[in-house]
């Protein structure tokens, strides 16, 4: 276990670096020169020169992206264009809604899809199975923005029960401040989870005609323990696969949510940025959110050689 | 010990069932190996499957017949019913020793979970006689084994550890579908011996499935010949062996391969069982048969006793004599 973690962190880093190299070419592919941009039409080449010295834009390629890597790993992204903050704390104030956003959402879709999954498969066949199926597909067919809205309507508007919009930070106005985010992460949660609950009955299905399935019960276990035990677990490797990615996803494509919600999430800091041609935070964003993707795709690796013993690196 | 009574188990709705298993019946006594043998398709694990209350759900059914377990009618039970009933020693092998164990779990776990369900104990004494049920099927290194898994086992290791799963269930009777088919020729001849061994040492009765005319002579006490879901001949292993009285047994003999015969073709019996649901009035081998009479396919065989414990499902069986 522990050679293969060390392992397969070492690839991640290997991975990092190479990602790091292409956002950092990011720069480069952008149009126009900066200098132009910092200094106007009238600067004289002199002026150019000294600045493109002292923005160390005369040095080789080579040790341009050492420094920059050099200050990314000390924290520092530069500063933002709008903002006129750095970008690190720009994207820190997103990333605490993002996170909490998809944190409460995957804990809404383990609980609501994984059982629900299993229950489908258990009875699979029966008008409960086909029923419970036939409500996944409905909600990972409905928009979540139409889904928010409702949410909206019904528990903010009518019956007053959560905030409608916006999410003041936690570390100013407590842990009470969660309930801006019940409804937007509901709202998430609903085509997400039935997707999981649709992977989970599926995956179930499978395995229960694996041959081992059959072994367990000719021993004589009960059919629950036949489930518990042996289907279960196998079931769930496909599974934890797929809470990775959807949770990466979270973290960075909740825009619409976002928006109907008026949360400051990542998603939406993206668009804006894009919007707002702030080339030092659109690249800072990319680069935390490949890092959460590698780092995601870590844990997901590490925890299916945790439930797979067959599990090697090539 | 093992009793089962005109066995069929049908596909299909109530209405037009199609039978895959036709009034199977058959006796295994303590201590004997009655081999079930057959082409592929003939229903032969067909009929383990519904033995062992094992029939994949939904799917092919018991739709009559008796299976009876020491004195019991456990027909309709699965096992683990058969276990809250008190009828639950019963065990069954399989034929493919590499799907049919748990990747995820270790060796040890696997045998103690049947261990708990049929003793009644748990933790320590649990694996301490899993351990001890590795030592019985001769597993080599028994207490390191416990912490591996299936993965890390050879094919047939891993039939060992089946047996050893199969054992734990303090069978009277266990059904063994195909267990050596998918193992190296020396693996099997292993395999084989240690069945037998323990067969005399437990006391169980075994059933024996196979396709393998040579895996039954060597194994086998008595033989029980399928064909198209129904069985055409059952005699001691000898009498099958020496004297086969359905045209469809002899053919059978007729094609394994004798040594120092010199080079030629081996024969074969040429057409195609029947397809299930295909089959109308008459002895369902007669389009296959030299011997068939207009009478053969009008009407549906007699069974004959053509001696003591020999039978035959055909109403004109050969009269004796070793194969040609």
């Amino acid at each position: 276990m522990w050679s293969f973690a060390l392992k397969r962190t070492g690839t991640t880093a290997v991975t990092l670096v190479a990602a790091s190299v292409i956002i950092f070419a990011f720069i480069h592919v952008v149009p126009g020169d900066p200098i132009y941009v910092l200094l106007g039409d009238t600067a004289t080449p002199d002026q150019i020169d000294a600045l493109r010295h002292q923005l160390g834009l005369d040095q080789p390629i080579v040790l341009q992206y050492l420094s920059w890597a050099g200050r990314v790993l000390a924290g520092d992204l530069g500063r933002s264009i709008f903002f006129q903050a750095p970008v690190t704390s720009v994207i820190a104030d997103g990333a605490e809604t993002s996170i909490l956003l998809a944190t409460m959402t995957m804990i809404w879709v383990a609980v609501i899809g994984v059982p629900v999954g299993v229950v489908a498969a258990v009875r699979h066949g029966t008008w409960l199975d086909q029923g419970l199926s036939g409500a996944a597909m409905l909600m990972a067919s409905i928009p979540t923005f139409w889904v928010g809205l409702y949410l909206i309507l019904i528990f903010a508007a009518w019956l007053g029960w959560f905030p409608s919009s916006g999410y003041p930070s936690i570390f100013e106005g407590g842990v009470v401040n969660l309930r801006y985010l019940v409804l937007p992460s509901l709202a998430l949660a609903a085509p997400n989870a039935a997707l999981i609950l649709r992977l989970t009955r599926a995956s179930m299905l499978d395995v229960s005609r694996e041959d081992y399935v059959r072994t367990a019960r000719a021993k004589g276990i009960r059919p629950w323990q036949v489930v518990r035990r042996h289907i279960l677990r196998n079931a769930l490797l496909a599974v934890v696969s797929a809470f990775g990615f959807t949770f990466a996803a979270l973290l960075s494509e909740a825009v619409v949510t976002e928006t109907v919600f008026a949360l400051p999430g990542i998603g939406r800091l993206v668009v804006q940025s894009i919007l707002r041609r702030d080339y030092p935070v659109i690249q800072g964003v990319i680069l935390v959110i490949v890092v959460a993707y590698l780092l995601i795709n870590l844990i997901v690796d590490l925890s299916y050689r945790l439930l797979d013993p067959r599990v090697e690196l090539q | 010990m093992l009793s089962v009574r005109d066995l069929t188990v049908s596909l299909g709705p109530e209405t037009a069932p199609v039978d895959i298993v036709a009034g199977v019946s058959f006796d295994v006594a303590k201590g004997e190996i009655l081999g079930l043998v057959g082409e592929s398709g003939c229903g032969k694990s067909m009929t383990s499957l519904a033995v062992m209350g094992l029939l994949p759900q939904p799917g092919p059914r018991v739709r009559a017949g008796r299976v009876v377990l020491d004195g019991s009618d456990v027909t309709q039970l699965q096992p683990w019913q058969r276990v809250e009933a008190g009828h639950g020693r019963m065990a069954m092998i399989f034929q493919e020793p590499m799907t049919s164990l748990n990747p995820v779990r270790r060796i040890g776990d696997q045998i103690a979970e049947a261990v708990r369900v049929h003793d009644q104990v748990s933790g320590a004494p649990a694996l301490a006689r899993a351990r001890e049920l590795l030592e019985l099927v001769r597993m080599p290194d028994p207490a390191m084994q416990l912490s591996a898994y299936p993965h890390q086992l050879s094919g047939g290791q891993r039939q060992r550890v089946m047996i050893a799963i199969a054992l734990a269930c303090r069978p009277q009777v266990l059904i063994a579908d195909e267990p050596t088919t998918a193992l190296d020729v020396t693996i099997q001849i292993q395999i084989l011996g240690l069945l037998r061994e323990l067969c005399g040492r437990l006391d169980m009765a075994i059933l024996f499935i196979t396709h393998d005319m040579g895996v039954i002579a060597q194994l086998a006490d008595r033989v029980a010949v399928m064909y198209a879901g129904r069985i055409v001949e059952t005699a001691g292993v000898d009498a099958v062996f020496g004297s086969p009285r359905h045209h469809y047994t002899r053919g059978l003999m007729d094609c394994m391969p004798v040594r120092n015969a010199g080079a030629h073709r081996l024969p074969t019996v040429s057409g195609q069982p029947p397809a299930p649901g295909t089959i109308r009035a008459g002895c369902v081998f007669a389009p296959r048969c030299a011997a068939a009479r207009e009478e053969c396919r009008a009407t549906d065989p007699p069974r004959i006793a053509v001696s003591q414990g020999h039978q035959v499902l055909c109403a004109f069986p050969l009269n004796g004599g070793g194969p040609a």
